[in-house]
């Protein structure tokens, strides 16, 4: 029965899309259909994280009963169900959000029927990345989802974000063309594109050859997943898309990159080592992307920098190529999907109700709405990793997996053959972690202080070396403040900001989660077992 | 694995021309390019499938004597999903050109203002097909007058 359940987190969408799409501009009808369907892929995920949790493998489905390799197979392990799962949540959350919006400004910002058939696709495709046996069958993933969001961000079709769309589908584009070749040439070396198969037949090919094929694929899934120096097309394309597009675009899309590149490493090349190349990206990207942030006056384009910027931990993270470190990066997954999505969330609150997204704009806001400050300061401080929160845990877990693959402490795991990258590059990388966290935290409480903190009247002539240098965001159309917050809206960011504590509250059991979801990835061999249960994956 | 050169050098020449095409500034030649790009790539696919064979059909032959259908199937999705781009892509490229023609007014244009402008067109259109119509009208006469003499 549970085999049934696989395919159907992907064909409930699809179809949800279709009735979607027949009830046209019956709004309530759409927005039923839409919660229902994702309610219930929330649902068949929990199930089958039960499952798998308690069986300790996982569940793979061959579609339409072709035996793999030669069919396409699902697989469903704990961190594809646990990826499920969160995206299912914050898919919920945002749409109630965008349900509320539309309901407020009689579909101002979000003015089409297509809407609601559109999220369910750009969900199918998310859902259909996770469980993806198949390289193949992962691009189709991605082309559902991207072709999704090509849509949701030109939403409107106004003319800043036309250009904003623009740059986001070229470079969307040339990343699937990038990809589609490293399949061909996968395809070629092996004469498979399924994944289990792929593990056992790379590590037979010469060592240039495996890195070539690597290199490609890493280069498809960076640029997916905003890493330096792939990353500069993010933050212009993402902040001028509608508020809960752009916390969903933020949440999720590029997680789908991260989580495209964990399996590229635990099971498609775990014997090919590149930990030091993936150390020195993710080092670069903390850097960089919080030194962008840094310089934006305007929240939305903040945000998005450091939604790059804190990439570099999970890119980190798998780059220590240890149990510990890849319990952490998920552990870390998850907390940074839940967190970034609410704060963009938040973000479009701050729009509607202030009528900027501007620092130098904004003023008073604690006194004017206490309820708006408390849903921006619990995921800020979330985000720049305040103790008790989960942020706080997940950098303290990459920091101490480090600490234990650069200290070379006998209890560490590696995975595979793979080893670790040099001690002092470790070290240096956690270093820039910490400062990394130091700075979020600075970028984050500036906007805290003169957002809300400074007092209204002040805004006329404020002089503050804080703000000398910092940039406003290019052609900022100006958004008419209507001094409301609709009760949908703030219902989810508030339903979202409680579950982003209810991870740290449950950090414990969570971690333990994301650390056996760690332990499944530690031999590539426990996912080709999944797939090829009575062997044969030659 | 043995493959056909002279596909190979047709992709590796897409992949340049496309490659070429996509680097200009205008929306519709980066198009271009992606679909160039986009058919060297399946191309390249195609290649992949090694020595080509019989259609892959049961009973067309011996198993070993058939071409390996996988790629065929890819080339076949990857074609469908370039389709539907190319027809977003379209829709970009048009709306994108509207708004570079009208500015800022692009989205400002009311309905009553399109009706009186969509008036004058066809008002304009009405005379000059009318001024047409008396033209071919005056050729015809002219021709009847010619053939009518005896």
């Amino acid at each position: 029965m549970n085999d049934a359940l696989v395919p159907l987190m992907v064909l409930l969408p699809l179809l949800g899309a279709a009735l979607a799409l027949m009830l046209g501009r019956r709004q309530r009808a759409q927005m039923v259909v839409s919660t229902l369907v994702l309610a219930a892929v929330a649902v068949i995920a929990a199930v089958l994280l039960a499952e798998v949790d308690a069986s300790g493998s996982g569940v793979a489905v061959a579609v339409g009963a072709w035996p793999p390799p030669f069919g396409i197979v699902l697989v469903v392990d704990r961190l594809a169900a646990i990826m499920i799962i969160i995206s299912a949540l914050m898919l919920l959350g945002v749409l109630v959000y965008a349900v509320g919006q539309g309901i407020a400004d009689q579909h101002r910002e979000t003015p089409v029927s297509i809407f609601h058939p559109t999220y369910l696709i750009l969900s199918a495709g998310v859902f259909n990345a996770f469980v993806a046996g198949d390289l193949f069958n992962l691009y189709v993933g991605f082309e559902i989802l991207l072709s999704a969001s090509y849509v949701l961000l030109t939403l409107g079709g106004t003319g800043e974000r036309i250009r904003a769309g623009v740059t986001y589908i070229i470079v969307s584009l040339v990343s699937s063309l990038f990809f589609l070749s490293a399949i061909a040439l996968v395809y070629g070396a092996t004469g498979t594109a399924n994944i289990a198969q792929l593990s056992v037949r790379i590590a037979e090919l010469p060592q240039d050859v495996q890195l070539i094929l690597h290199l490609l694929l890493l280069i498809a899934f960076g640029i997916k997943a905003a890493v330096f120096p792939l990353s500069f097309w993010l933050p212009d394309s993402y902040p001028t898309a509608p508020a809960p597009v752009t916390a969903v675009f933020a949440g999720l899309l590029t997680k789908v990159g991260v989580y495209a590149l964990i399996r590229t490493e635990t099971v498609i090349f775990p014997e090919s080592d590149l930990s030091t190349l993936f150390l020195v990206i993710g080092g670069l990207t903390l850097a960089v992307g919080i030194l962008g942030a840094l310089t934006q006056a305007d929240i939305k384009r903040l945000l998005s920098f450091t939604l790059v910027s804190h990439i570099g931990y999970m890119i980190f993270g798998i780059g220590l190529a240890s149990i510990a470190g890849l319990a952490a990066t998920i552990y870390y997954v998850i907390h940074h999907i839940s967190v970034q999505t609410t704060l963009f969330l938040t973000t479009g609150l701050i729009e509607r109700f202030g009528g900027s997204t501007s620092i130098t704009r904004l003023g008073g806001l604690r006194k004017a709405s206490p309820m708006l400050a408390v849903l921006f300061f619990v995921p800020a401080m979330n985000l720049g990793g305040i103790p008790p929160f989960s942020g706080f845990l997940g950098k303290v877990g990459l920091f101490l997996a480090g600490a234990d693959a650069a200290g070379g402490t006998p209890a560490t795991e590696t995975l595979g053959t793979s080893s670790p990258g040099p001690d002092w590059l470790i070290w240096t990388v956690i270093g820039v972690g910490a400062a990394t966290s130091l700075v979020t935290l600075y970028a984050l409480t500036r906007f805290w202080n003169l957002a809300f903190w400074r007092p209204k009247g002040e805004l006329e002539g404020y002089r503050s070396r804080l703000i000398d240098s910092v940039q406003e965001a290019p052609a900022g159309a100006t958004v008419v403040a209507t001094r409301t917050t609709p009760v949908p809206m703030l219902a989810a960011t508030a339903a979202l900001v409680a579950l982003t504590i209810a991870l740290t509250v449950f950090a414990g059991p969570l971690y333990e989660l994301s650390s056996r979801a760690a332990e499944n990835l530690r031999d590539a061999t426990v996912y080709v077992s999944i797939v090829f249960p009575n062997g044969g994956a030659l | 694995m043995t493959a056909s050169l002279t596909l190979v050098i047709v992709a590796a020449v897409l992949f340049g021309t496309g490659i070429t095409v996509m680097l200009e500034r205008s929306l519709t030649r980066v198009l271009i390019g992606f679909l160039l790009v986009g058919n060297g790539v399946n191309l390249f696919l195609f290649v992949m499938a090694g020595e080509p064979g019989l259609a892959p059909i049961l009973g067309e032959g011996d198993v070993s004597e058939l071409s390996d259908p996988l790629p065929q199937a890819f080339v076949l999705t990857a074609i469908v999903i370039n389709l539907g781009i190319t027809a977003f892509m379209l829709a970009l490229i048009y709306r994108s050109w509207w708004l570079a023609q009208l500015g800022e007014r692009g989205d400002l244009i009311g309905d009553e203002e399109e009706i009186v402008e969509d008036a004058e067109e066809t008002a304009d259109l009405y005379r000059s097909s009318e001024a047409d119509d008396l033209a071919v009208q005056e050729v015809l006469d002219a021709s009847d007058e010619d053939g009518g003499r005896p």
